[in-house]
């Protein structure tokens, strides 16, 4: 049995060496070095040692932070009605299907959408608002971001509400809870896990989103995404770019540890 | 589990299929068969029936593959492997890949026609002597306003748009050389200084124009411009023609104060193999009449004076695209400034973009 798993585990060791392991390495080693090849620490110095940088960090985490938050606030409640629906699967491959479509032709469909003379501003007039400045604003990249991102938050919560027993909430009612106790104390602790499965799927994607912060936020919205873009494309200074990478996966792992503990099961992606 | 087996022999399947097609792609891309030449350049950037006149005036088959970059151009034939026997870098990076040792000179003795070039565009830092590069196309930097939006005559200079009048109105180009480069001449500095005090103004001076600026895009500027997104913007000649196409509304403007003068010359790579047919396509572009037949397809100013004089008239008296000689001698050309120099660029455009209102 033994021998019949390592030989298994072949692909998944050989793709976790190449593809996890090596890059992550290879991208710590290029950030000791500056953009004249010398071996320093001068990257670490100057992201710690710049407002520059720390702002774009904060900036980062922040819009990655009120994205997750409306994507939240959207996701819960629909994965709990979509739990409750007759045809699951179908809603379900509803929501799931703009996931096959390319995030660029995405991003690219909303600028037709909210630009000057596009369908959102057409409603505005409609209904009497009059044409809106709707691209390049903060709010629209957060919109555009959220619904791109929405999928990966509902996918989890909705398998932990599926996977939990109605007879819970039966046994609760029965017992004389109201209706937000039987939410507060039985539904959200059980699905807490899915709840932090939709967070991490959410949070880390949204740290490092760069091409959106350019269409829609027309780089007015400014992220370590855009950075990393900047000093591997324009700049070519490599050693940055690869410190900033190396900050956001610290941040990741972070993230990782606060909203992991992954022990109970339950609440992941199936 | 067998399952799983199949599945992952099905994928090696897969991938040795493609190796196996991947390989017999590149020999029939590769298999540079005598009287081919192989031209790296810029995507639609030729007449693709000057292609077909050359082969039939040569007998010689044009091979033409395309970049989106000159990064990207650059670590292509610097990596080997390709058998590009000419390339169309643009003006820096010409001295760029010439400092790599990546060009191969032009023997003058095989080239005829060189006499055609402007000698505005002759000589230049670049390429001093133009030892290793013919120009092909020239362009600017410039301003291209909506004249729905805005009244034309108050924007001509750099430092109009500075005016308050235009709050919110303004779409950049997502280029640090190109934006540092308009406020350093907005402020009478050269666009290729190394002076760092000249750069940290010049990122004040653009963060100053924050509050006009309404956003700092890339490709998207002519579709948005198109659109009446924006009544002004700052970009280069070549876009500027491809927006002015697709809505009448749009002009273009070179400030007379100075401003970038680029150049897309083609250059003889080291990978270059067939000098028969390389020189027999530079003659053949040199031609007045195929120069003029390019220029007219591509919609690019051309540097080659008796080519110029055979296209309409609307086209070669456009003093948008076209500008005059006082003007041409005002307009600088970026220099390879070194990796280092061009971080720190980098760097202040990135701080503009960072600064907030």
């Amino acid at each position: 049995m033994k021998k019949y798993n390592t030989f298994y585990s072949v692909p998944y060791v050989l793709w976790l060496l190449l593809f996890v392991i090596a890059p992550l390495l290879l991208i710590v080693y290029q950030s000791f070095f500056d953009i004249n090849g010398q071996l320093t620490l001068s990257n670490y110095q100057t992201y710690f040692g710049s407002g520059t940088y720390l702002r774009m960090t904060f900036n980062s985490i922040w819009y990655a932070f009120i994205i997750t938050v409306v994507t939240l606030l959207i996701s819960y409640p629909t994965a709990y009605w979509l739990s409750q629906t007759r045809h699951k699967q179908l809603w379900l491959l509803l929501i799931i299907l703009p996931t096959w479509i390319n995030l660029l032709l995405k991003a690219y469909a909303f600028i037709g959408i909210f630009s000057q003379a596009g369908a959102a501003n057409h409603f505005f007039e409609f209904i009497g608002l009059g044409a809106q400045q709707i691209l390049f604003t903060k709010a629209s990249f957060i919109f555009v971001a959220a619904y791109i991102e929405i999928p990966f938050m509902i996918l989890p919560i909705f398998n932990a509400i599926d996977e939990m027993k109605p007879s819970l909430v039966n046994a609760s009612r029965d017992l004389g809870a109201t209706n937000w106790q039987t939410f507060s104390k039985v539904i959200f602790p059980l699905t807490l896990n899915g709840v932090k499965a939709g967070v991490q799927a959410v949070f880390i994607p949204s740290l490092s989103l760069f091409m959106l912060t350019r269409l829609i936020g027309g780089n007015k919205v400014i992220t370590l995404g855009t950075a990393i873009e900047e000093h591997f494309l324009v700049t070519q200074n490599w050693g940055m770019g690869s410190t900033i990478g190396v900050v956001l996966i610290v941040a990741m792992v972070v993230i990782m540890f606060v909203t992991g503990e992954r022990r109970k099961k339950g609440g992941q992606r199936k | 589990m067998k399952r799983l087996v199949s599945f992952a022999l099905a994928i090696i399947a897969v991938c040795a299929l493609l190796a196996v097609g991947s390989s017999q792609l590149q020999q029939s891309q590769g298999a540079t068969s005598k009287g081919t030449l192989t031209l790296y350049n810029w995507g639609d950037y030729i007449d693709p029936s000057l292609l077909k006149k050359f082969q039939k005036q040569t007998g010689y088959k044009v091979q033409v593959e395309t970049f989106d970059s000159n990064e990207a151009m650059f670590t292509k034939i610097q990596q080997g492997g390709t058998n590009y026997d000419l390339a169309v870098p643009s003006d820096y990076m010409i001295q760029k890949m010439h400092k790599a040792n990546l060009l191969v000179p032009l023997d003058y003795k095989r080239l005829h026609g060189f006499d055609n070039i402007d000698p505005h565009f002759r000589n230049q830092s670049f390429d001093p002597g133009n030892r290793y590069s013919v120009p092909y196309f020239w362009g600017t930097l410039g301003i291209i306003y909506n004249d729905q939006l805005v009244n034309g005559q108050t924007v001509q200079h750099w430092n109009d748009l500075w005016s308050p009048k235009l709050r919110n109105n303004i779409m950049l180009v997502d280029s640090a050389r190109d934006m540092m480069g308009m406020a350093l001449i907005a402020q009478g500095h050269s666009v290729n200084t190394t002076n760092v005090a000249e750069l940290e103004q010049a990122k004040l001076k653009l963060e100053g124009l924050m509050p006009n600026v309404k956003a700092v895009v890339a490709d998207e500027i002519k579709m948005y411009m198109a659109q009446n997104e924006a009544a002004v913007a700052v970009t280069w000649s070549g876009e500027a023609t491809e927006m002015m196409a697709n809505n009448s509304h749009l002009h273009y403007v070179v400030p007379t104060e100075g401003s970038n003068l680029w150049f897309d010359n083609l250059v003889i790579p080291k990978t270059a193999k067939h000098y028969k047919a390389i020189y027999a396509f530079l003659n053949f572009m040199l031609k007045p009449e195929n120069a003029a037949q390019n220029a007219e397809y591509v919609g690019y100013a051309t540097p080659n004076t008796p080519a110029k004089a055979l296209l309409p008239k609307s086209i070669a008296d456009d003093k948008q695209f076209y500008p005059d000689n006082a003007t041409l001698d005002k307009l600088q050309v970026y220099a390879d400034l070194g990796n280092r120099m061009v971080g720190i660029y980098n760097d202040k455009f990135l701080e503009f973009k960072m600064y907030h209102q």
